[in-house]
């Protein structure tokens, strides 16, 4: 009994001391955010960790809002030093930033990436607008001026322009920073190209016009992007909802719809042309910088010529690269780490 | 009389049907083993038709002349010069060479053959042999992962080929005169994560499993075995004791996630622990998989004849002394094989991980119970969403991987049940 009793204080003794370990110092710059910025945060952080005597930064793909969190939590080295995004900071989390003492904060924009909306080569093109995208995939469509649910089954019900085929695209689900962009830069925006959207009020707006219907026509695929081209391939009715790196990836095989007569070209993406592009930022957490070692010399080696530059290797795996002014003006940030003020982001 | 004998007749004519049902019964059993093995069968046969491939690599076999002169470099002891010097320059002449009708004009081309890394391969060489300036080697690069690619898998629907109509003239060339070669992979064995996926390893999830495993090992099984023998051998019947009884039997239920949840609050927010680190990760396990052995330690316990403990306390031994001497050793076997399986479990285990940040992109391989890692599972499910299309028969070759090692844990049990289990 006595051992027993023992042997059970020795075990507790031994886990409480290892849980109340204090913060450690920490080698490794720790990267979190977005699971668009991940592809092309991770190639730059495996450069870094090659060419230089630093230790390769370790990144997290938490999505952006989850990052913002993690970030804002506040100083110290068991919080995250960068955050990737792919949408701005948001007032409210720079709010939170400042509540928790993560006040100095520097922004950098690092290009764009567009949401497509592609098929196999077999299959028919689409050349849809904003408006049209809307009428086939919104939750509900004005009819004779009332909002109903999405009656059209073809595309052709949409507008007698596009084929005599039904329905059905697949798309990322609720969770994805993907189909977030995609309802708020595609759907939303076709929706108020609708007159009738003007009668709605804010609620009403963004319960119908950024909404998705859940009638079968749009199919929830999961996060695995390269499982949605696998199906397109296979079958030449089906459209798919994914980033642009995946169309980049797989240019021999898939065609990318056009939206409101552009089309999603590197070009188009980067001068804001083509309609679904939304832009990617990562942010420094300037308390850091000394504490961590490296985050300084991971910035230079992102936005460095070499990486984002027009030959640079972020664009081989897809990031549309800013262009020279953008690049020169991010360096120029790089050396004075101006600090993100809150008037920035209204 | 008369009762009795059209029973019997009842008997006699019910016996074909009852046979009927007994055999459509047994077919039953039959079909849900079919089912089930076939399900199986196909998830085999789908991973290891797309992942054999990703036991192999692509590599360049090549004459390369280290030219000090075309390196920019005429000491690689020094620092400086090994930064500022080009070895893609080498590597590229090099292959130009090798490529009867390529010339200085496709040099772009010929680059995209070789692996991006490779230039960092050449630079390590060098530093290691600084005598080989000057001289010409025979040294053997990965290939470009498009490369890569086309030996492994032209022709097929899968996967998109990305070199141009000239380039695979030249790759089937090289093949033929044996500069280009498939061998076994092991670079995929002896490095750490990468987002080129020809130099992308497991070594460091494995290393990550292994340190979070023996976390999880050294704290669940003493701790599980020593609540088991108490519940079971000392703790008085009470309102109490049923009440930890049942919160146990609910624990062994409760989504692995939450446990995520629970070492997020307490151990990182709380306690200060750092992000993505085994200790973390093996703490979290621990919770999960102490339900799982406290409940089979029990029941190893139960199993043991209570004529043993009788025996024991006739000839004098304390309460102590049956319990340590007599029911601990003949309910060991049972004990293990339970933690064996709740170790196997812990394993396979992705979503409390994700919470305390060991879904991560992280090269270089852990050395320490405090330094980040990730683990099998986990890299599984980073290849498997990443857009490079290489990476799909990595993330099946890691899961041959990862099987191997849960199917090892599994027999281990079995056999040490087999091996040391005693029947009365």
């Amino acid at each position: 009994m006595k051992l027993n009793k023992a042997l059970a204080t020795v075990a507790l003794a031994g886990s409480v001391a290892a849980m109340s370990t204090p913060a450690m110092a920490r080698d490794t710059i720790s990267i979190v955010g977005s699971s668009t910025v991940y592809p092309f945060a991770t190639v730059v952080a495996e450069r870094f960790g090659t060419k230089t005597d630093f230790s390769t930064p370790k990144l997290e793909s938490t999505g952006s809002g989850g990052g913002m969190k993690l970030f804002c939590q506040g100083i110290g080295t068991q919080h995250p030093d960068i955050t990737n995004a792919s949408r701005r900071m948001k007032t409210s989390e720079f709010e939170l930033c400042q509540s928790n003492g993560v006040t100095d904060i520097t922004e950098f924009r690092i290009g764009s990436d567009g949401i497509v909306i592609a098929s196999s080569k077999n299959a028919e093109n689409l050349e849809l607008t904003l408006e049209q995208l809307f009428l086939a995939l919104g939750s509900k469509v004005p009819v004779n001026g009332e909002w109903v649910a999405n009656p059209n089954e073809k595309w052709s019900d949409v507008d007698s322009s596009l084929p005599n085929k039904p329905i059905r695209v697949m798309g990322p689900p609720p969770t994805s920073g993907t189909r977030d962009s995609f309802n708020e830069l595609a759907l939303a925006a076709g929706c108020d190209e609708l007159p009738e959207a003007a009668d709605l009020s804010k609620d009403e707006h963004s319960s119908i016009c950024e909404s998705v219907r859940e009638d079968g026509a749009f199919i929830e695929a999961g996060e695995n992007d390269n499982l949605i081209v696998q199906k397109l391939i296979g079958d030449t009715d089906m459209y798919g909802v994914f980033g642009y790196s995946f169309l980049e990836e797989n240019a021999d095989r898939l065609q990318a719809a056009t939206l409101n007569g552009m089309v999603p070209t590197a070009e188009a993406i980067a001068a804001d042309e083509y309609p679904v592009a939304r832009s990617l930022f990562f942010y420094v957490k300037k308390a850091h910088i000394g504490v961590v070692p490296g985050i300084k010399e991971y910035v230079d080696e992102f936005i460095s010529n070499a990486a984002m530059g027009p030959n640079g290797y972020l664009k081989d795996v897809g990031l549309i690269v800013p262009p020279r002014e953008a690049l020169m003006d991010l360096m120029d940030k790089a050396e004075g780490m101006r600090n993100l003020t809150l008037d920035e982001l209204k | 009389m008369t009762d009795q004998r059209s029973q019997a007749e009842i008997v006699r004519q019910s016996l074909k049907r009852r046979y009927r049902k007994e055999r459509r019964f047994r077919a039953y059993g039959v079909i849900a083993i079919a089912i089930a093995l076939g399900a199986l069968l196909t998830l085999f046969t789908d991973i290891i038709g797309k992942g054999y491939t990703g036991f192999m690599k692509t590599t360049i076999t090549m004459d390369v002349q280290l030219d000090g002169e075309m390196m920019y470099l005429d000491d690689p002891t020094d620092e400086r010069q090994i930064k500022m010097a080009d070895f893609v320059e080498p590597l590229v002449q090099s292959l130009i060479k090798e490529i009867p009708g390529a010339s200085e004009e496709n040099r772009k081309q010929v680059r995209e053959l070789i692996n991006p890394y490779a230039s960092v391969e050449l630079r390590d060489a060098l530093k290691a042999n600084p005598e080989w300036l000057g001289t010409t080697q025979t040294m053997t690069f990965l290939s470009h992962t498009d490369v890569d690619v086309y030996v492994k898998h032209a022709g097929d629907d899968a996967y998109s080929i990305k070199l141009n109509d000239q380039q695979k003239a030249w790759v089937e060339e090289l093949q033929e005169r044996g500069v280009i070669e498939t061998s076994f992979n092991d670079v995929f064995f002896s490095g750490g994560d990468s987002r080129d996926p020809s130099k992308a390893g497991i070594l460091g999830a494995i290393v990550g499993s292994l340190l979070t495993m023996f976390v999880t090992l050294i704290l669940s099984f003493p701790i599980g075995v020593a609540a088991a023998i108490y519940l079971e051998e000392f703790a008085p019947q009470n309102k109490f004791t049923d009440f930890i009884e049942v919160n146990i039997n609910n624990l062994a239920a409760v989504p692995s996630i939450i446990f995520g949840l629970l070492g997020l609050a307490v151990f990182i927010n709380l306690f200060g622990m750092p992000r993505s680190v085994p200790v973390v990760g093996g703490l979290v396990l621990t919770l999960m998989t102490l339900p799982t052995i406290i409940i089979s330690s029990r029941a190893a316990i139960k199993s043991v004849p209570p004529s043993i403990r009788e025996a024991a306390e006739g000839i004098g031994a304390s309460k102590m002394q049956v319990v340590l001497h007599h029911v601990l050793p003949l309910a060991m076997p049972g004990m293990l094989t339970g933690s064996i399986i709740g170790m196997a479990q812990a394993l396979g285990e992705t979503a409390p991980l994700l919470l305390i940040g060991m879904v991560a992109f992280i090269v270089d391989v852990p050395d320490g119970f405090f330094d980040s890692a990730t683990v099998l599972p986990v890299q599984v499910f980073l290849w498997a969403g990443s857009p490079e299309l290489a990476f799909i028969e990595r993330a099946s070759a890691a899961i041959m991987v990862l099987l191997t090692f849960l199917i090892s844990m599994n027999a281990l049990a079995i056999w040490m049940r087999k091996r040391l289990e005693r029947r009365w």
